[in-house]
């Protein structure tokens, strides 16, 4: 059942991603961006990170796609004047990113990430003794928000992320004051001055 | 999922990954060069969160996803402000017009 949901959603995703890319309308660029935000926020429940799928939901398909929208709407120009690109830039992006996703296959094909688990267990070798959390099933709320707050009752020995949780949260903030800045009204130029 | 290889995850990262590049390279808009961003930030997220349940990674590959979706929140709002002002001085959001610093 999860494999076919995955094979399902998996699908949606890499087609929303297709879809933006071929879309010459930016709303339906955004509509698509929709699709595949979700698919991947379905994935992330599929994979037992229920907090990070929630976050993705809320965050992106709810806030950063919204704000996209707007921006879309503040900046359409007449329906008439639409930025299109160019046939041969097309056909040259088609070649460059076949060529680019066949570089990244060969990567992904070419390291055994078993080995690779295998290695990064055996570096860490006060870890081995104790269990660590079964993390497949979901149920991270707790256990993340404990990390981020310094704590690892799920990884014992590990290092927490209070320092850059603080960086963030005086990030979001610079950002916020610096957005607000930048957007605020002022005078249009006008075009035939 | 432990039917679902931990390779099919990459491949649809890579799938996002490689669509969002073309899609900042070739968007004539700027607000589609910023969607690509988003595309972008995303297969890397899905990856980080694959290989938080697919490796010994656990947990930290998680609060990493956090982390990439809270910056890449930020990045979207500062980036439409300079949109934003472009629109203001340009009357257009054609990025080929932003060559005032072209020499």
């Amino acid at each position: 059942m999860s494999v076919a949901l995955f094979w399902l959603f998996a699908i949606l995703a890499c087609g929303g991603a297709i879809s933006v890319v071929l879309c010459q309308n930016v709303s339906r660029m955004a509509a698509s961006l929709i699709l595949c935000l979700a698919s991947v926020a379905v994935l992330y429940f599929l994979l037992g990170a229920d907090f990070v799928g929630a976050t993705q939901l809320m965050v992106y398909v709810g806030g950063t796609v919204v704000l996209l929208i707007f921006g879309i709407m503040l900046t359409s120009s007449s329906p008439s004047h639409q930025l299109r690109t160019s046939p041969a830039d097309g056909f040259l992006a088609a070649g460059i990113g076949v060529l680019f996703l066949a570089i990244v296959a060969f990567t992904i094909g070419g390291v055994d990430w078993a080995a690779n688990s295998q290695k990064l267990a055996a570096a860490e070798p006060a870890r081995q003794g104790q269990q660590q959390q079964d993390l497949s099933h979901g149920m991270t709320t707790r256990p993340l928000a404990l990390a981020l707050m310094g704590v690892r009752p799920d990884k014992p020995g590990a290092g927490g992320y209070l320092l850059p949780f603080e960086i963030v949260s005086v990030h979001l903030l610079v950002v916020l004051i610096g957005a607000a800045y930048l957007a605020r009204t002022k005078r249009r130029v006008v075009e035939n001055q | 999922m432990e039917a679902v290889s931990l390779n099919s995850l990459l491949w649809v990262g890579a799938v996002l990954f490689v669509c969002g590049v073309i899609c900042m390279t070739t968007k004539r808009n700027a607000i589609g060069v910023l969607i690509g961003v988003e595309l972008v930030l995303n297969g890397a997220n899905l990856n980080f969160v694959a290989f938080s349940r697919y490796s010994p990674l656990a947990l930290d590959g998680q609060v990493a996803a956090i982390f990439v979706i809270v910056l890449a929140a930020a990045e979207a709002a500062v980036a439409l402000a300079i949109a934003m002002n472009f629109y203001n001085c340009h009357l257009s959001i054609d990025v080929d017009r932003g060559d005032e610093l072209h020499g």
